[in-house]
This record gives structure tokens, C-alpha cells and sequence, in this order.
């Protein structure tokens, strides 16, 4: 795994839907355009809708991995 | 390279938000909170006993005239006082999904409501819906659109990419 530049990072941990989404959307706002923020969820449904959240905004998911029960996204501002 | 079409122009989404039962209210303010995260221009046109969600928590009483007051009176309008359409218990059951909701960290319909409106969702009360409960402007929580009808309804319905009746 590349060392990423990471701006922010959110924990989402015990959160269920819709809110790790709702805390990503509050988080990538409070960054700049290029800029690198990490989330982490428990919530296995996290995986695809963080992959849908991506492609209806276009905040990139660069990375995205799962250990012990927890989910980790990396996403990129648009 | 694919293109995002998202990314050109912004999906539409239309909540015709009816009912004011707690399990709805659920469904209309999830969608709806998570649509506006999305980048989605969403609008929820609030008609019937959907305006009810949308009174202000702490105003008990709504109406000019006794039957309007009466039906406040029988079912307390606001986010937070919404009864369940099955298993309501006088109150045991939502009382129950509350719990339920604290101990697997789910947001309440009302928290949900300020996150949706912090990602910019319109929020359009009917007119007629005011009118015939006797809900004034200010007996709504803060920052709703102004009211319409249901003409302005249904134009929005047409433009939208999707449609929701809740």
C-alpha cells in the first residue's frame, strides 16, 4: 500500500446506515479538491454503498480494504 | 475512460412524503439524507399526514377551530412523536424501536431531518394541507421551502430521474 497524503480521517465505526455516508459527506466537504480523506465502518454495507456514493459524486475511492470486521475507504475530493 | 454522467448533471429525486407513520418517516428521511449526500437535487413535497412530521416538535396543539385542534390533539404532530402503523402498544412499541435504534446506533427520523436539510434537500409543504389542518408557517420546523400545491408537484415529478410516494 502506497503512502497516501491523508487529510482527514473519519470514524464511522458502530454507525448504521445511512449515516457513515452522512459522515462522508460531511467530512469530504470540509477538505479541498484533490485532497485525501479515510473513513472507517463496521457496517458491512458500507463496502457497495460507499462504491455507489463514489460514482454518483465522483469522490474517487483510491483504496479500500477490510480487517477484523472493519471497513477502511480511502476517497479523493472531486 | 468512462464518463461519470453523474458528474455533468445532477440526478434528480422527488419524495412525495404522505404518511406520518414512525416507520415511514424513517424511510423518507433516510432516502432522502442520503439522496442529498449523493449530490442529488432532492426535493420531499410534504402533503397530508406527511406535514405532520414536519410541525415542530415541541407545538402541541395545531388548528384554528376545534376539529382542527381535536385532530392535533389525537395525534401529536412532530418528528419525534410518530406512532408506528403496526404494533404501536400505546406507545410501547416506538418506544421499543427507539431503543432499538439507540443500541445499534441508527439516527433518529429527527436527526436525520437536520442532516437532510445540511445537505441541501427542499423541503415544500402542501398548501392545501396547511390550510385544512390549520398549520401555519410557524408551526413548522425551521428552513422549509415555501408552500405549494400540486401542480408544482407534479412538474417537479416529470423533471425528476425518480420518484418516490412514502
Amino acid at each position: 500500500m502506497a503512502n497516501l497524503d491523508i487529510k482527514l480521517k473519519v470514524d464511522a465505526s458502530g454507525l448504521s446506515c445511512p449515516l457513515p455516508i452522512l459522515k462522508a459527506t460531511q467530512g469530504i466537504k470540509s477538505i479541498e479538491s484533490g485532497q485525501l480523506m479515510e473513513i472507517v465502518a463496521t457496517d458491512p454495507g458500507s463496502v457497495k454503498d460507499f462504491d455507489a456514493w463514489s460514482k454518483a459524486t465522483g469522490n474517487a475511492l483510491l483504496e479500500q480494504d477490510a480487517v477484523d470486521g472493519k471497513f477502511r475507504f480511502v476517497l479523493r475530493r472531486k | 475512460m468512462t464518463v461519470d454522467a453523474a458528474a455533468d448533471k445532477p440526478k434528480k429525486l422527488v419524495i412525495i412524503c404522505y404518511s406520518g407513520e414512525l416507520e415511514k418517516t424513517w424511510a423518507t428521511m433516510i432516502l432522502a439524507s442520503t439522496a442529498g449526500a449523493m449530490d442529488m437535487e432532492t426535493t420531499v413535497f410534504v402533503t397530508f399526514w406527511g406535514l405532520q412530521i414536519f410541525v415542530k416538535d415541541k407545538k402541541r396543539i395545531t388548528g384554528e377551530n376545534w376539529m382542527q385542534k381535536m385532530m392535533s390533539f389525537m395525534q401529536r404532530p412532530g418528528a419525534s412523536h410518530r406512532k408506528l402503523s403496526k404494533m404501536n402498544f400505546m406507545g410501547m412499541g416506538p418506544w421499543m424501536m427507539f431503543k432499538l435504534a439507540k443500541k445499534y446506533n441508527v439516527a433518529k427520523p429527527k436527526e436525520l431531518l437536520e442532516m437532510a436539510q445540511a445537505v441541501g434537500v427542499t423541503f415544500l409543504p402542501c398548501q392545501m394541507t396547511m390550510d385544512m389542518f390549520g398549520i401555519k408557517r410557524e408551526d413548522l420546523v425551521e428552513g422549509m421551502g415555501e408552500p405549494v400545491g400540486a401542480a408544482t408537484a407534479l412538474q417537479l415529478m416529470t423533471e425528476a430521474d425518480s420518484t418516490l410516494f412514502i
